[in-house]
């Protein structure tokens, strides 16, 4: 680094940034302490402290404005101090954190506001409120805190909370099981993230952000590239990114809201918002940026191709979101000026992802909970609202001119075209490949839900418009979802500076002029490709298909993939444990005493629990530990 | 012959003598008193005894010395640790003397009875339990209180004793399921016995080593002194010193239940009552990892190249087999009788890192997990059926719908087991982790947070079925508790959640006390 990092010291109204997070906070421990008490206005309680936060983080925004420095830093506390460890509770109030914040809170009122008439009919919907605020807390100590063990605060909290929300309906097994997929998933990438945070404090002896910023360059380049890469391994498991994509898809057996705000909008981007905020050290080492491009590029294509054959409304928003996040991913990756591009995107998903994932949470209010777009079809007549917002967020997310997705997906396309050497060509087909299937799969999905004949279950007769405390925030959303991208892509960009840096401009391979004609060229043969084969409906039921589809159908085979390597082993290993220590020792006492004498009778009595077959595994243990002593002496001494 | 004493410094050794003379006073009151009256003179007697005995620690609060010849050191992690299990001690007592809940109290009035007899059967309903129970337990804490202070193999061995016993007897008390208490006791008591045996062949063998080191001074010796000079300084043959260190490191590894050790945790645990078993988990593994942290630290300090590796074996398959056997348990008290034996093995980490913060480190986790795990096993007292505690788990099913409360105080502790930030489990393996690394330890540490990954689980699938699932119609009950229970469970949160979230005065405490007298 050039420059130092360094932050000024709260004052004034952005000494009270600690707001962001307590108020959430005290919510949720209010709606979930009080118990029934609280359930006739407990709902209300949840909208209200998000929405308050929301204007508090708007007006921190306009004073963090008016700084020279841009980036204020608030320590509340010493929290752990231990020998040369030294860990602040602090925040870190900057740019990068403030559009986070108003993301988080701004989206996340309005998803809390829809939440309330679409969890209306749920017995548990004041808790659900209290684990959604819990949800928002979480997330705003992530992206606030001023070093790494607090963003991993943040981290596990939105893990906790997610995990929660994903099992909410527990009593469909279903739910279950994704709830537990996300939480092992999850957990590999935790795990990669917090060996990465004592890497840096065994190295730099420090976890402040600025101390680990500034100390990096000094780094031996192994130390970087695994710090990087642990760090990488974190921002996939927690961003659904290759090769821990597939508890995602599966983590839509939550209530609609909950998948809109947490796997849609805010949460699973916290990925991307670790890659960004640590760009400093990702931007030491180029294998790393490569790694991270690969990543995004793969997984893009992944999730578009994967996209292609699902059925499943929210499944296929799900595969879209793992296809746009590996957009974010790419751009984070390529490095420079292209950091910007992806928070932008970022910032723009957030609403046209949560607008559609509001969307097909009204189809389902309106046809009793039907998910499978081959039993949707001319919905646009019964649901006006739900089919125009809807309608938007998809020529966002195809990237049409001039909606937003067309301003934050195309300069990340031509900046993968932009890398100096051949890769350009791979990362940047790669990328406009993307945004012609990406206008596939969401046109097939669009024509299919709102267009075309009725396929309807035989019980629904006359599907209704949600009501307005659903449709108002879709309204809404739907508005953000046609001019955000346009309003922010360059003022967010220069807003961002202090934090990514300046990128060198590098000139793409192809002329910007020919990149955004192909792209959009390749969108309009993808939407109409899409619009030709799916305007008079589709087969009820599922159709024999070629390999591609099937492995398509099949994710990929990456569940397999997964089954295989990891699961069956580690049932394999508990079993062998729960054998060893309840069975092992004392069956070979018991078989040893059956076949001394004769009687197989005494197999029956094999049962856990006798004194000397524990006595027996400690002699063992004992015998093995002297060896073990005894060994490392004589090592020593040869 | 002429027998000299040692001088003694009994202001130094005040607690000790302060609980065991309480204990003494006890098995007078157990003699005199009627028994209705009992009750309340040995929980207010055992009461006094653990405040008289923390105020005396805290007046030795900047002690560091020997005394008894070399048998007793006073030091700063002597001071911490009595500290420790005195505040955790007392803590245990008021949840042995809670009456309200289960009517007589959680112990059987008569030990001897025959299970299933007319009377047993009568004195499981009603009759008023034993209170021999706190002289018991008073003998234990000062036990232990001997334990953590013992400056030679002896006197360590005499005080593990001292301390075992009572708890053995314990076990064996439980007012319901009386088989599986007694049989708990039994395989206590046998393998402890075992357990003893390969610490008193440790203990004779280094004592060999000694010898054989002697050199200029007359002899060998069992106190810490004289074998670290041995260590040191000895060309003898160290066959003789790895074998005896192996052997008293089993002993030890017995108590702080560490795999392969561990095999007795979850019957026992499981088998003996709800607060003994909460007692055992927080005060015995203070104890026990006091006393292993003084060999190690003090006596073998010169050795800890060659008793790290292994030792850091032992820690690698303490937190797997904690770990993922914790993930197959269906009853919440051998759940919990795992996650000792995972803790154990985090322990056993930031005791290996052989450093002023692998001690301070290692002696706050201790504190931090003995409030937690009593908070815990206080919660599981509460959850009842006609048949006393509910402890399947699938009984704990949609118990966060009939008692919000108590299922969202048991949520916070399950969140702090499974070391989620804001609590005290996180900091204090945030801490242990870092001490480690520090010292060079960075595959311990790798191999702490895969495991501790692993271990999460089964305590949110706890969170989640209590939260999320419909109470059947066999979700036991809530007592409510009474004042001595709720005490405890509040000082328990309340430390969980002050040291997960401003840990810093505690570690500092520790961090001062951090050094031995040598």
């Amino acid at each position: 680094m050039e420059h130092s990092v360094e932050y000024a010291h709260a004052t004034g109204l952005l000494g009270s940034v600690w707001l962001l997070v307590a108020i959430p906070l005290v919510s949720a421990a209010i709606l979930l302490l009080l118990g029934r008490r609280a359930d006739r206005w407990g709902h209300w309680l949840g909208v209200a402290s998000v929405g308050a936060i929301f204007v508090l983080g708007l007006s921190y925004f306009f004073s963090l404005r008016g700084l020279e420095n841009r980036s204020v830093e608030l320590s509340l506390w010493d929290f752990i101090a231990i020998g040369n460890l030294h860990v602040d509770f602090g925040l870190l109030y900057d740019p990068l954190a403030a559009v986070f914040v108003l993301l988080i809170t701004g989206v996340g009122f309005l998803i809390h506001l829809y939440a309330v008439g679409y969890m209306s009919h749920d017995a548990g919907r004041r808790k659900f409120f209290g684990f959604f605020n819990l949800f928002v807390a979480a997330m705003l100590l992530l992206v606030l805190g001023n070093n790494y063990v607090m963003l991993y605060v943040g981290w596990e909290g939105v893990g906790l909370a997610s995990y929660l929300l994903i099992s909410f309906w527990q009593d469909r097994p279903s739910a279950a099981t994704a709830g537990k997929k996300a939480f092992l998933m999850n957990r590999v990438g935790d795990a990669g993230l917090a060996i990465a945070i004592f890497i840096m404090f065994a190295t730099l002896g420090s976890t402040q952000f600025a101390d680990v910023f500034n100390g990096a360059s000094q780094l031996a380049g192994g130390t970087v590239l695994a710090i990087g890469l642990l760090l990488l391994l974190g921002a996939a498991g927690k961003s659904g990114q290759f090769p821990l994509q597939a508890w995602l898809p599966d983590a839509m057996e939550g209530p609609t809201p909950v998948s809109a705000l947490i796997h849609a909008a805010t949460m699973v981007t916290a990925g991307v918002y670790l890659i960004a905020r640590s760009n400093p050290i990702f931007s030491l080492d180029p294998t790393l940026q490569t790694v991270v491009v690969s990543v995004g590029a793969l997984t893009l294509l992944m999730g578009c191709i994967i996209g292609a054959a699902k059925d499943d409304i929210k499944r296929v928003l799900a595969w879209s979101t793992v296809s746009q996040i590996g957009y974010m991913f790419l751009g984070v990756g390529l490095g420079g000026g292209a950091y910007a591009l992806a928070i932008i995107h970022l910032l723009a998903h957030g609403f046209f992802k949560a607008n559609m994932f509001l969307g097909a949470g009204s189809v389902m209010h309106g046809m009793k909970d039907q998910v499978d777009i081959r039993r949707f079809g001319g919905l646009a007549k019964y649901m006006k609202i739900t089919w125009i917002t809807f309608g938007l967020g998809w020529l966002a997310i195809i990237g049409m001119w001039p909606f937003s997705g067309f301003f934050t997906k195309e300069p990340i396309i031509v900046e993968a075209f932009a890398r100096d050497d051949w890769t350009a060509w791979l990362y940047g087909g790669a990328a406009l490949l993307g945004a012609g299937l990406t206008a596939f799969y969401m046109t097939r999905l669009f024509v299919l839900t709102f267009h075309g004949p009725k396929r309807w279950t035989e019980d629904i007769e006359h599907p209704h418009e949600s009501p307005a405390i659903m449709t108002v925030p879709l309204i809404l959303l739907g508005l953000g979802s046609v001019v955000a991208g346009g309003l922010m892509a360059t003022p967010v960009a220069s807003w961002l500076t202090p934090v990514l840096g300046h990128g060198e401009h590098h000139e793409p391979v192809l002329s910007h002029t020919v990149i955004t004609v192909l792209s959009l060229l390749l969108t309009v043969l993808g939407a109409g490709l899409a619009w030709m084969l799916f305007r008079n409906g589709t087969a009820l039921v599922e159709q024999p298909a070629g390999p591609v589809v099937r492995a398509a159908r099949r994710n990929l085979y990456t569940d397999a993939f997964n089954e295989t390597v990891f699961e069956k082993p580690g049932i394999f290993l508990t079993r062998a444990l729960v054998f060893l220590d309840n069975r092992g020792i004392d069956g070979l006492v018991n078989a040893l005493a059956a076949a001394v004498g004769g009687g197989s009778g005494r197999l029956r009595r094999l049962q856990t629990g006798f004194v000397r077959s524990y006595a027996m595994s400690m002699l063992t243990g004992a015998v093995l530990v002297v060896a073990a002593f005894l060994a490392v002496q004589l090592g020593w001494l040869a | 012959m002429d027998l000299k004493l040692p001088p003694i410094d009994y202001a130094a050794l005040a607690p000790i003598l302060v609980l065991f003379g309480a204990s003494c006073l006890g098995i007078l009151v157990e003699a005199i008193l009627p028994r209705a009256r009992r009750h309340l003179a040995q929980l207010v007697l055992g009461l006094l005894a653990v405040v008289g005995a923390l105020v005396a620690v805290v007046l030795n609060a900047h002690d560091r010395l020997v005394t008894a010849g070399s048998a007793v050191a006073i030091d700063g992690p002597t001071l911490f640790l009595q500290g420790a299990i005195l505040v955790l001690g007392g803590m245990g007592l008021l949840l042995i003397g809670e009456r309200s809940v289960q009517r007589g109290g959680e112990f059987v009035a008569h030990a001897a009875v025959t299970v299933g007899s007319p009377e047993d059967q009568r004195q499981a309903a009603d009759e008023g339990g034993a209170t021999e129970v706190y002289p018991l337990t008073l003998f234990a804490i000062s036990g232990m209180l001997l334990f953590v202070a013992a400056n030679d193999l002896l006197t360590m061995f005499i005080a593990l004793e001292v301390f075992s016993l009572p708890l053995y007897l314990l076990c064996a008390l439980a007012r319901r399921r009386r088989l599986l208490s007694q049989e708990a006791a039994l395989k206590y008591f046998l393998l402890g016995s075992y357990a003893s045996a390969f610490f008193l062949f440790g203990m004779a063998l280094v004592y060999g080593f000694t010898v054989g080191a002697g050199g200029t001074t007359s002899g060998g010796g069992v106190d810490f002194g004289t074998i670290r000079t041995a260590v040191t300084d000895s060309d003898a043959s160290e066959v003789l010193l790895f074998a005896g260190l192996a052997l008293l490191s089993i002993g030890l590894l017995f108590k702080i239940a560490a795999a392969p050790f561990h095999v007795w945790t979850p019957d026992v645990y499981q088998g003996a009552p709800t607060p003994i078993t909460g007692f055992m988990a927080a005060c015995t593994k203070v104890a026990a990892f006091g006393g292993l942290l003084r060999v190690l630290h003090v006596a073998f300090s010169g050795a800890s190249w060659d008793f790290t590796p292994v030792l850091g074996g032992i820690a690698v398959l303490t937190m797997l087999v904690g770990a993922i056997l914790a993930v197959t348990q269906t009853d919440i008290k051998r759940l919990l009788a795992y996650s000792s034996v995972a803790n154990a093995g985090y322990l056993l980490v930031g005791a290996l890192a052989i450093s002023k913060d692998g001690l301070s480190s290692t002696m706050f986790y201790l504190v931090a997990y003995g409030f937690t795990v009593l908070a815990a096993f206080g919660v599981v007292t509460l959850v009842r059926d006609a048949d006393g505690e509910a402890t399947h788990l699938s009984r704990w099913a949609g118990l966060g719908r009939r008692s919000p409360l108590l299922a969202g105080l048991f949520t916070f502790l399950l969140l702090a087991f499974a070391g989620i930030p804001l609590t005290s489990g996180f900091t204090s393996k945030f801490a242990v982790f870092g001490a480690a690394l520090d010292a060079g330890q960075s595959w311990l540490v790798i191999a702490g947070v895969l495991t501790s990954m692993i271990l999460a689980f089964p305590y949110l699938r706890v969170v989640v079925m209590m939260w999320l699932s419909e109470p059947g119609e066999s979700t036991p009950t809530v007592s409510l508790p009474g004042g001595l229970t709720t005490t405890a469970l509040a000082i328990g949160v309340l430390a969980t959640l002050v040291l997960g979230v401003a840990p810093a005065p505690l570690l500092d405490l520790a961090n001062g006390a951090a050094e031995f007298v040598r």
